[in-house]
């Protein structure tokens, strides 16, 4: 991992920090913030970039590496801004009984991305998701924090439009 | 028996249910109150061992008993960890109780608490679960605003402080230790055992880790005792079955036409939950096979439909066990190729990556099973899946967890039960090269857009 400039501008603002500070005293050790401390950053950003890790790692009073560590196991967090909206569709079994693969695969046509990508106008990151607990609405997908339910290959036009407006309203 | 009554859902379906004023006219926080007023933590601790009340997260372990391994007169602090990473394929009981009925969560933990003596719980919510973790804070929120968390609970010596904790998409953090490493703001690798969390778990303490679900039953026990929840379910058989007793919430998806949750006493049949509450088979087809608990479990043939859904029969069919009693049907005309690629994808996809032969096995299974798929199967490819099912795993004693012994049992049922579908497909997707015997050629694989 390459050393932070010393000279540039920080990447956590203050909002950030202060947010990021206010876990601290929830937990006995100052590591247990780090997964908050990089979902703080995560929703303002929109990914965890490299130069944001020592700058956590200084508040939490730990090697940039041990909060590297962390952030490489779960693959959520992204080095690069994801899309606006970030959309999950489920792959695991009850939504693959009913179609969801189906449903990921026209999506991804109709959006012009592979589950992973972000499409060129920067508004939505298609990816998959292992089971979404939502299999009382097979094939389902999850969309930020709403919910698309019992979709179809030929509501695809429509959700896709769908999350293009739900990317302007998050500005 | 008499009539059931369900309890864990009986307020979901009211306006509003996830606040305060709305559980509380349902009787909630009662149990809370009558614990306080009457009850010391020990007494609480008996009441649920009596009860048999068994975790519901997938492991079945008795509740009380968990408790009382923690150490006496432990000067704390002690931990609470919630398990709400509900990740495991087909499940989503818990996620229905903390949308609709938090407090009613949130009462149980709190209760869990008093009889542990716990002074801070965490609550682990997977990242999916945008609206369970929101509501639940809700809930915490109003109960710091109306005396149920905070200092002196209700006027009493007990105190109380829950904070949620967000997860970031990661199968294994349902996994105790896992957990409890995630929490601590490390890579989720589960730990060795023992120590168990009784002795040493959250930040080097006595921790007990408990399911959204099995915390929603201690209220009840509370106010209804220990008697009422032993009339539900299916009695012990002898000494070393702890029984199957209470209500349990049954989650059913797949190829029926009412996917849904319903809950039941404990040992309901598969065959019943299809027909009766999820509404048959859908497109008036048959069923085939059903995941009996959570995908780690295994299958059911169309056969096996009959079994109770307790925690000791679905292992007398060559399942896994009860898991979380979440069944996920497949009907006539779905391959069981497809099922099992599904399965090993999954495992592969969320095998955290510690112990080499899960790390090796589960990717391992998936590319033969993605080859089979694209028609470059070898029937021999069989025996290797089952030799590396038979090789991964706690079972077997080669793994720290129980992912792999999850990733197995897929792979065990599928070709032991349906091995013909399994050698038909070969043999029909690769007419000249079923046979083989030498090892297959590293294959440029379909470009997979998944």
């Amino acid at each position: 991992m390459p050393a932070p400039p010393t000279t540039a501008t920080p990447v956590l603002t203050p909002a950030m920090r202060a947010e990021i500070e206010a876990f601290i005293p929830r937990y006995p050790t100052k590591q247990a913030v780090t997964l908050p401390a990089l979902h703080v950053v995560n929703e303002h950003l929109r990914c965890v970039p490299m130069e944001a890790i020592p700058e956590i790692a200084s508040i939490l009073e730990l090697a940039p590496a041990q909060v590297y560590d962390t952030l490489s196991f779960y693959g959520f967090f992204k080095p690069s801004p994801c899309g606006k909206v970030r959309a999950w569709v489920c792959r695991s079994i009850s939504c693959a009984l009913r179609g969801g693969e189906e449903v990921l695969s026209a999506l991804s046509d109709k959006l012009g991305v592979k589950a992973g990508q972000t499409t060129a106008d920067g508004k939505v990151t298609l990816e998959f998701g292992e089971c979404l607990g939502l299999c009382d609405f097979s094939p389902a997908m999850l969309a930020g924090t709403k919910v698309y339910k019992n979709m179809s290959v030929e509501q695809v036009d429509e959700v896709a439009a769908l999350l293009k407006e739900q990317a302007d309203q998050h500005g | 028996m008499a009539e059931f009554e369900p309890v864990l859902l009986a307020n979901i379906h009211k306006t509003d249910s996830h606040t305060l004023p709305v559980y509380q006219a349902a009787g909630g926080y009662a149990a809370l109150k009558k614990v306080l007023a009457g009850m010391s933590p020990v007494d609480v601790v008996e009441l649920v061992k009596a009860s048999g009340l068994r975790g519901r997260g997938g492991a079945g372990f008795p509740c009380g008993l968990k408790w009382s391994f923690l150490p006496k007169d432990h000067p704390g602090p002690i931990y609470m960890c919630v398990n709400a990473d509900e990740s495991e394929p087909a499940t989503f009981n818990n996620r229905i109780l903390m949308e609709l009925d938090p407090h009613h969560v949130i009462e149980g933990i709190i209760i869990g608490c008093f009889a542990t003596r716990a002074s801070t719980a965490y609550v682990y919510v997977r990242y999916e679960y945008p609206t369970a973790f929101q509501r639940l804070q809700q809930a915490i929120d109003e109960c710091y605003a109306s005396g149920f968390l905070g200092k002196n609970i209700q006027g009493s010596p007990f105190s109380l402080d829950i904070f949620m904790h967000r997860g970031a998409a990661a199968y294994i953090c349902g996994e105790e230790t896992g957990l409890i490493e995630s929490l601590e703001g490390k890579r989720a690798w589960p730990r060795i055992k023992p120590p168990f969390p009784a002795i040493e778990g959250a930040f080097r303490k006595p921790t007990v880790v408990n399911n959204i679900e099995t915390m929603a039953n201690v209220p009840h026990i509370v106010n209804r005792g220990a008697d009422w929840f032993k009339s539900m379910g299916i009695p012990s058989t002898g000494p070393k079955d702890p029984g199957s007793y209470g209500p349990k919430l049954y989650c059913i998806s797949g190829h029926v036409n009412k996917p849904g949750c319903y809950e039941m006493p404990l040992g309901i049949t598969c065959r019943e939950l299809i027909d009766r509450y999820g509404g048959g088979v859908w497109k008036g087809r048959k069923g085939k096979a059903a995941i009996p608990g959570g995908l780690s479990m295994g299958l059911f043939t169309e056969k096996e439909f009959d079994t109770p859904l307790d925690f000791a029969v679905p292992g007398k069919v060559g399942c896994l066990g009860l898991g979380t009693a979440a069944v996920t049907v497949m009907d006539e005309t779905y391959s069981m190729i497809d099922y099992l690629h599904n399965a090993c994808r999954f495992f592969a996809h969320e095998s955290c990556g510690q112990c080499t032969p899960c790390r090796e096995g589960t990717s391992w299974s998936e590319r033969i099973l993605t080859r089979i798929k694209h028609g470059k199967g070898r029937l021999k490819d069989l025996d290797i899946l089952l030799s590396i099912a038979g090789a991964i795993g706690i079972i077997p004693g080669t793994t720290i967890c129980g992912l792999a012994d999850g990733a197995a049992w897929p792979i065990k049922n599928a070709i032991n039960k349906f091995r013909g579908e399994f050698e038909d497909h070969i043999k029909r997707t690769n007419p000249t090269g079923y046979a083989q015997e030498e090892p297959a050629e590293a294959l440029q694989l379909v470009e997979l857009v998944h």
